[in-house]
């Protein structure tokens, strides 16, 4: 058997790569949204289970300010996504942005939205409870409140990455905060798509 | 690096930045390990207890009484308080030990390095990783000081005994809501680390790493954390629900009419199959997640001391990444006998079979790497020998378990016990202690003793194949598990067979002291590391031992070459390293 | 320290393949009309993965022994034909006997656990529960009487819940701690849990089933030899659990009817 002669040098592969950290942020919500897919989809197929395991599921009416706060969600996600647009439109290298002018102030606005969605969620199972719907009441309502509830979190957790990197674009807008605001505007489109997506099982299923 | 790094952060000044709150993954890693640590001592204490009990039931072990009163009143364990070790001795051992240690622990310290970054790419969520992983940890252990106790319905935690609350027993009261709180706290952690591994990998690549240039060690992290995003995403959902049938009332895994300790419970409608199904969706993964880090490290250690490269290097990855897609299709296998549709057992066991052929083909590329090389037996080679064996044993009596009509009676009984341990408490540790005895000189930038080294690795692997190789014949005889004192007409000859492995499990439990002397003195006072003193080829062994702050000196390197180039002849050496310039012969 | 590996692997692997074969400890007599097909089964599986254990383990054994470092400047050597024989090996061979054993394999299991009892199968009820097995025969009526939770009462021994001042079907069930049944005669087992989560297992059998809350499964087997044995749980049930058993005795049919005889009369 002929040994081995040391490997040929290798030239530039085609793979070849460079690191691409301002990606980081964007690639980290990317996997921050499959995971939490992931965990919405186990519900999901924990209710359809739970649902044809026993005929207590009781249906009731969803509180109709739900529509209501599915609008607020919506539109804090334009909001966003025109501050996003304008922010991104600055040359970078700007010292700092002209709050009110060069888009910041949909930011401002899409926390306020972000926060009047979650009182109207709060509002929301107020009422339910004063239908007399609490979590153990039925199996529906256990997973309303469930599903209602970890996707409140997962909002109030966007709304605190809104707060961060509001705080540095304010601070400077180079490119570092103009990409963590993009991170920051997909997490929110995805709570906004998950919320449809909430809206459309428990409006069916409950 | 200009500003532009969105993760370059500056080097930490003060005692508790440097070394207890730290961004440094090298920091962050040993934190992890050192939790590991901390926990295998726990585990197998815990394991200790449980193998004197089963040969000896009534002989009192000294000072057990003082330390659990109620649990071993005068020494001698009650059967609840066995049942409460033997789920902490499995739930610490596969969440604290085997996810811990080879892929949070090892996986931060080299990730990064071996792919030549600086530093993870979110330092500050990777060191919140470790804190809520370690906060969990803590959550655990409270429970043996709460109430009546720990949980005690197994790792496996099976609703309803673990679901309805204290009227189930012992353990099953504050006991079993910790556990459930301390489970879903760490996978929060775990998920926020598999984010950070997996942008490291995609988007933190030095320049010429190409993904087919990674170490083998690289891949199987990243594999591993992909695997992780989806499973612990599954798990968690699962434990907040059963959180809320304990606490909150509701029914989702307790069925209506259930009678314990004489009273109706007031649940009605739900599944205790759906705990079955979430859990095992997220439980066979998770076994997977144990043990692909330590083919990984096998794979990257295993041609270093054969100074050859690894047999078909991009066969062992697209083997890795079928038996990580495959993982997700088998969790049934868990539950032939659960009361689920028979023919759902059948439609399991096919891809539970075929992932066999996956592992084989590992197998054998490691046997195949051997063929032909030039072995150097040190300590951490001994450990890659010794998993290819162990893993061969543990990996053929899943084979019999994979057939249903097989499990049917093996179902169940110490024969799977035997299957388990023998490929995560043996295996997954083997890859452990590879790791260990490989990198504490990059790690310490000290050696350990390779004479000490030596002698654990004997006694271990002499040890552990006495205390897991006759749970195979016990299996075959129908001794069933979890059982805390055998009564049975049919178990009673059995129990000297138990005694021998209790003897062989304390022999193989204290061989681990020399370890743990090995390790300690070797922090304190071994004799200085040099960069590469396994002549190696991967980017940590390009850097100094320890590494810098920045992992490279602020200069990050170039790569020209993958990590397999052993082998070579030249007059400087049989190897080339991955940062070596692209015309650069042997180094 | 090659051959020192080659050699406590080689001792491992001889010794412990050994005594599998020698069938010191190994599955009881099987006493059922299914139990040949599943021990068959084992048989081969053990047979074909003891080749590939042993095999293996004497592969790295015998690498280890010849590959050591000697220092004397040889090249190293690539297995012949690269990675391609593994998976080829890997692929066909064992893909071949994953086929085989599935297909034969999912008969048996079909046998066992998605078929009907055989004709005439006498239906015997199964509570299981914290920590004992109860049985139920139907009584002259051949009916089973309801059972309710909510009237378990165990110090006046009923177990099941049952409702005889009410319900003329139970009124003549018999309840027994002890699973008779007539050799020779398919049995059809009808399984509920009480509390939690239970196993029936029976190794002479070869039959096992969780018994679980909220369900009630059904498990049919058919007893080939007359005897006592054990029947054993193997799902965690809490503290009892090592504890909870019961025995099934298999009698002739006329031992059988008179047992039965003198136990409706105990109730």
């Amino acid at each position: 058997m002929v040994p081995p002669a040391a490997p040929p040098p290798t030239a530039a592969p085609r793979t070849a790569s460079e690191p691409s950290p301002l990606e980081a942020a964007q690639t980290g919500v990317w996997l921050a949204i499959g995971t939490i897919c992931m965990s919405f989809a186990a519900l999901t197929s924990a209710m359809v289970v739970r649902q044809g395991a026993a005929p207590d599921w009781r249906h009731f009416q969803l509180p109709h300010i739900l529509y209501a706060n599915t609008l607020v969600l919506l539109t804090s996600s334009g909001t966003l996504e025109w501050s996003r647009r304008r922010i991104a439109a600055v040359p970078v290298g700007t010292a700092s942005l002209v709050p009110g002018l060069e888009g910041l102030s949909g930011v401002y606005l899409t926390l306020a939205l972000g926060l009047l969605f979650v009182t109207g969620q709060v509002i929301a199972w107020r009422q339910l409870a004063a239908q007399g719907l609490f979590l153990a009441t039925a199996p529906s309502s256990a997973f309303f409140y469930v599903f209602t509830a970890l996707h409140g979190l997962h909002v109030v957790g966007g709304l605190a990455a809104l707060l961060y990197v509001l705080r540095r674009l304010r601070r400077m807008a180079g490119p570092v905060p103009r990409v963590a605001l993009r991170a920051a505007a997909l997490y929110w489109h995805f709570m906004g798509a998950l919320w449809l997506y909430l809206l459309v099982i428990l409006a069916t299923r409950v | 690096m200009t500003q532009t790094t969105a993760h370059h952060h500056a080097p930490p000044r003060g005692f508790l930045r440097t070394h207890v709150f730290s961004l440094d993954h090298k920091v962050i890693g040993k934190q992890y390990l050192d939790l590991a640590l901390v926990a295998v001592c726990t585990g197998m204490a815990l394991s200790w207890l449980m193998r004197l009990h089963l040969a000896w039931p009534e002989t009192p072990i000294p000072g057990l009484g003082k330390l659990a009163p109620t649990g071993a009143a005068g020494g001698v364990i009650t059967p609840e308080y066995y049942l409460q070790l033997m789920t902490m001795h499995g739930t610490i051992m596969v969440f604290f030990v085997l996810t811990t240690a080879p892929f949070a622990g090892f996986g931060n310290y080299f990730l990064p390095i071996q792919v030549g970054a600086e530093d993870m790419a979110f330092p500050r969520i990777n060191m919140m990783s470790f804190w809520v992983t370690l906060v969990a940890f803590l959550v655990l252990i409270a429970s043996f000081f709460v109430g009546d106790g720990p949980a005690l319905s197994g790792w496996t935690a099976y609703a309803p005994l673990s679901a309805v609350g204290k009227d189930a027993g012992p353990g099953q009261g504050v006991g079993q809501t910790l556990w459930a709180v301390s489970i879903t706290l760490f996978c929060v952690a775990q998920l926020l680390g598999s984010l950070n591994f997996i942008t490291t990998t995609l988007d933190l690549r030095t320049k010429g790493m190409s993904l087919a240039r990674m170490p083998f060690s690289t891949w199987a992290w990243f594999i591993t954390s992909v695997i992780g995003l989806i499973a612990f995403a599954v798990l968690m959902p699962a434990c907040i629900l059963l959180i809320l049938d304990r606490v909150a009332g509701t029914s989702f895994f307790i069925p209506a009419g259930l009678v314990i300790s004489d009273r109706l419970q007031p649940h009605a409608g739900g599944s205790p199959l759906l705990w079955q199904h979430l859990f095992w969706f997220f439980g066979h993964p998770e076994v997977y997640i144990a043990i692909l880090p330590g083919f990984g490290i096998v794979s990257h250690i295993l041609p270093v001391f054969a100074r050859k490269p690894l047999l078909g290097p991009r066969v062992m990855i697209g083997c890795l990444i079928a038996i990580a897609f495959l993982s997700y299709t088998v969790w049934g296998h868990h539950m032939f006998l659960s009361g689920m549709n028979p023919f759902s057992a059948t439609l399991f066991s096919v891809p539970t079979l075929v992932i066999t052929i996956p592992a084989t083909i590992v197998t054998l590329l490691w046997i195949g790497t051997i063929y032909g090389a030039k072995l150097r037996f040190t300590t951490p080679a001994l450990f890659c020998l010794g998993f290819v064996s162990v893993f061969v044993s543990g990996g053929i009596s899943g084979f019999f378990l994979a057939q249903p009509s097989i499990d049917t009676y093996l179902h169940g009984t110490y024969f799977v016990v035997g299957h388990f341990h023998f490929v995560m408490g043996v295996a997954a540790m083997f890859g452990i202690f590879a790791a260990t005895y490989f990198w504490a000189p990059k790690m310490f930038g000290r050696m350990m003793s390779e004479t000490l080294g030596k002698w654990h690795f004997w006694l271990t692997f002499i040890g552990v194949y006495c205390v897991f190789m006759p749970m195979h014949y016990l299996g075959l005889a129908g001794n069933v598990r979890r059982y805390s004192a055998f009564t049975d007409d049919y178990l009673k000859p059995m129990i000297p067979l138990h005694q021998f492995i209790t003897i062989a499990a304390l022999f193989t439990g204290a061989a681990q002291l020399i370890f743990l002397f090995n390790l300690v003195r070797t922090r304190l006072r071994g004799p200085k590391a040099p960069s590469n003193p396994w002549e190696a080829t991967t980017l940590e062994w390009s850097t100094t031992s320890p590494p810098p702050f920045d992992n490279f000196g602020g200069r990050p390197p170039v790569v020209h070459h993958g990590p397999n180039e052993y082998g070579a002849t030249g007059a400087g050496g049989d190897y080339v390293m991955q940062a070596s310039l692209p015309s650069a012969g042997p180094a | 320290m090659g051959k020192l590996f080659a050699v406590v692997v080689t001792i491992i692997t001889l010794v412990s393949t050994a005594i599998f074969a020698s069938h010191i400890w190994w599955l009881p007599v099987d006493i059922s009309a299914h139990g040949h097909a599943i021990d068959r089964q084992l048989t081969e599986t053990m047979v074909t993965s003891g080749v590939l254990f042993v095999l293996s383990q004497l592969a790295l054994a015998v690498f280890a022994w010849r590959y050591g470092d000697r220092r004397d400047g040889r090249a190293v050597k690539t297995f012949p034909g690269g990675a391609a024989p593994m998976v080829v090996f890997a692929t066909l061979l064992v893909g071949a006997e994953i086929l085989a054993l599935t297909f034969v394999g999912s008969k048996v299991w079909a046998g066992i656990y998605q078929s009907p009892a055989g004709p005439n199968a006498l239906e015997i009820d199964v509570q299981a529960e914290q920590f004992a097995f109860y049985f139920r025969y139907a009584g002259a009526d051949g009916r089973f009487g309801a059972v309710h939770p909510e009237r378990i009462d165990e110090a006046s021994g009923n177990f099941l819940g049952l409702d005889p001042a009410n319900d003329t079907t139970a009124r003549d069930d018999i309840v027994v701690p002890t699973l008779a049944v007539p050799v020779n005669r398919p049995i059809l087992l009808t399984m509920r849990a009480k509390d939690v989560n239970h196993a029936f297992y029976v190794p002479e059998l070869r039959i096992q089933q969780d018994v679980v809350p909220g369900l009630v499964i059904p498990l049919h087997f058919t007893a080939t030899d007359t005897g006592k044995h054990e029947i054993v749980c193997t799902q965690l049930c809490g503290l009892g659990h090592y504890n909870m058993r019961a025995y099934i005795e298999v009698m002739s049919q006329a031992q059988f009817d008179q047992w039965l005889k003198e136990r409706a009369a105990e109730q």
